[in-house]
């Protein structure tokens, strides 16, 4: 149990997929202008990203594996993930009509977001199990989730304050990404410090 | 080799499945209905009518939550093509809030105007010209007189003014005698009126 809670802090905290692995970026700087539409893009990030672990590692366990086709893994996961998104994208759209209009098209992008398949192929190469693997997508989401919601409250303040003008806009965020992610460098042995 | 294809190509056939299975299973259903009646109104996102936009007011009146003629914008025209689609009697345009019977067109007083550009993106049909620190002015006859750019104007210099009744655009009175109910008031009632409207002219 104890290693299956570490495994989340560490995806969480100490290796978050955004800011130490820089996975996922594209809609860390895309769409966190605005809190809500950064909260609904984690939370459809987060389903797809628990789901599309725990699928990807079902085909590579019970389809490739037998069959020997190892090395039709990314193809094979970008199917899936593409699947799962789709999925999502219907059930978004079914129960929760606003949540689809605010995302747009962010919601077919999860398709490219490089942390989802990230996640799939750092999975196997770690040689995570089942619930591992559900974990440590769940935690990348949830890492994820947490930069995104924080970002975007940092850039909604940043609008109203008196940036120079040379760093107004795309900079001064850049900048504020990276003084994030120094600072999360910060958690580094905290995994091992637990232990 | 020839299992990958394989493997790969069930895989795909298999997710096709599942997706087209849930494509049925979470339809979304839309009313072509709604889809109709938003197609008949103006777009402009005024909100006149009281509903957020001219698609939530789709939704409203496919619900038979609102009456066909609170667009202002969209006019007589939009009401009777409401009308024909949905087979309801037309009703004259909703005056009863404050919606004045006289069109009104929006004017900026250029002298006060200080060309902040928070009237250009209020406009919801693109009818005011101009650029940051110049001054702006209205195109008359896009201005569907909405009052959308009055609020947001910092020193208060749009005014809405009726617009001047040229020979262009003066029309017969429309008849009165069948609508809102007003049984009691005739065809002769309805011409005395507009005789009595030009004696001043």
């Amino acid at each position: 149990m104890s290693e299956y809670f570490l495994l989340l802090i560490s995806t969480i905290l100490v290796n978050n997929f955004v800011l130490v692995k820089f996975l996922g970026l594209c809609p860390f700087m895309g769409s966190s202008r605005k809190l809500e539409v950064a909260i609904g893009m984690a939370l459809a990030t987060t389903f797809v990203l628990t789901i599309s672990s725990a699928s990807s590692y079902l085909v590579n366990q019970y389809i490739l594996i037998p069959l020997e086709i190892e090395y039709l893994r990314t193809i094979t996961f970008i199917l899936v993930i593409a699947a799962v998104v789709n999925l999502t994208e219907m059930m978004v759209h079914k129960t929760s009509p606003m949540l689809y209009q605010v995302l747009g098209i962010f919601l077919p992008l999860i398709t490219t977001n490089c942390a989802v398949l990230g996640v799939a192929l750092l999975n196997i190469q770690t040689g995570h199990g089942f619930f591992e693997s559900i974990i440590f997508g769940f935690g990348a989401a949830v890492g994820f989730s947490m930069v995104m919601i924080l970002f975007a409250s940092i850039r909604e303040r940043l609008v109203a304050s008196d940036v120079p003008e040379i760093f107004q806009g795309a900079p001064i965020a850049l900048i504020t990404a990276g003084i994030m992610s120094i600072a999360f460098l910060g958690f580094a042995g905290l995994d091992k410090g637990l232990n | 080799m020839l299992s990958g294809v394989l493997a790969l190509i069930m895989l795909a056939a298999f997710f096709g499945l599942v997706l087209g299975f849930s494509a049925i299973f979470f339809k979304v259903e839309s009313s072509p209905v709604v889809n109709k009646i938003d197609n008949l109104l103006p777009q402009t996102q005024c909100g006149q009518c009281t509903f957020p936009g001219c698609r939530p007011y789709a939704e409203a009146i496919a619900a038979k939550k609102a009456p066909i003629n609170l667009c202002p914008p969209g006019g007589e025209k939009t009401i009777q093509a409401l009308a024909d689609l949905l087979d309801v009697e037309a009703l004259p345009l909703d005056e009863s809030e404050d919606t004045d019977p006289i069109p009104l067109v929006a004017v900026i007083i250029e002298e006060i105007c200080i060309g902040c550009t928070l009237c250009i993106q209020a406009c919801p049909v693109d009818a005011i010209l101009g650029a940051a620190k110049q001054m702006h002015t209205v195109i008359e006859s896009e201005c569907t007189g909405c009052k959308l750019c009055v609020l947001p104007c910092p020193v208060d210099c749009i005014e809405m003014v009726p617009i001047k009744q040229t020979l262009s655009n003066w029309h017969w009175q429309e008849p009165q005698y069948s609508v809102n109910n007003k049984t009691e008031e005739t065809i002769f009632t309805s011409i005395q009126h507009v005789l009595s409207e030009n004696a001043h002219l």
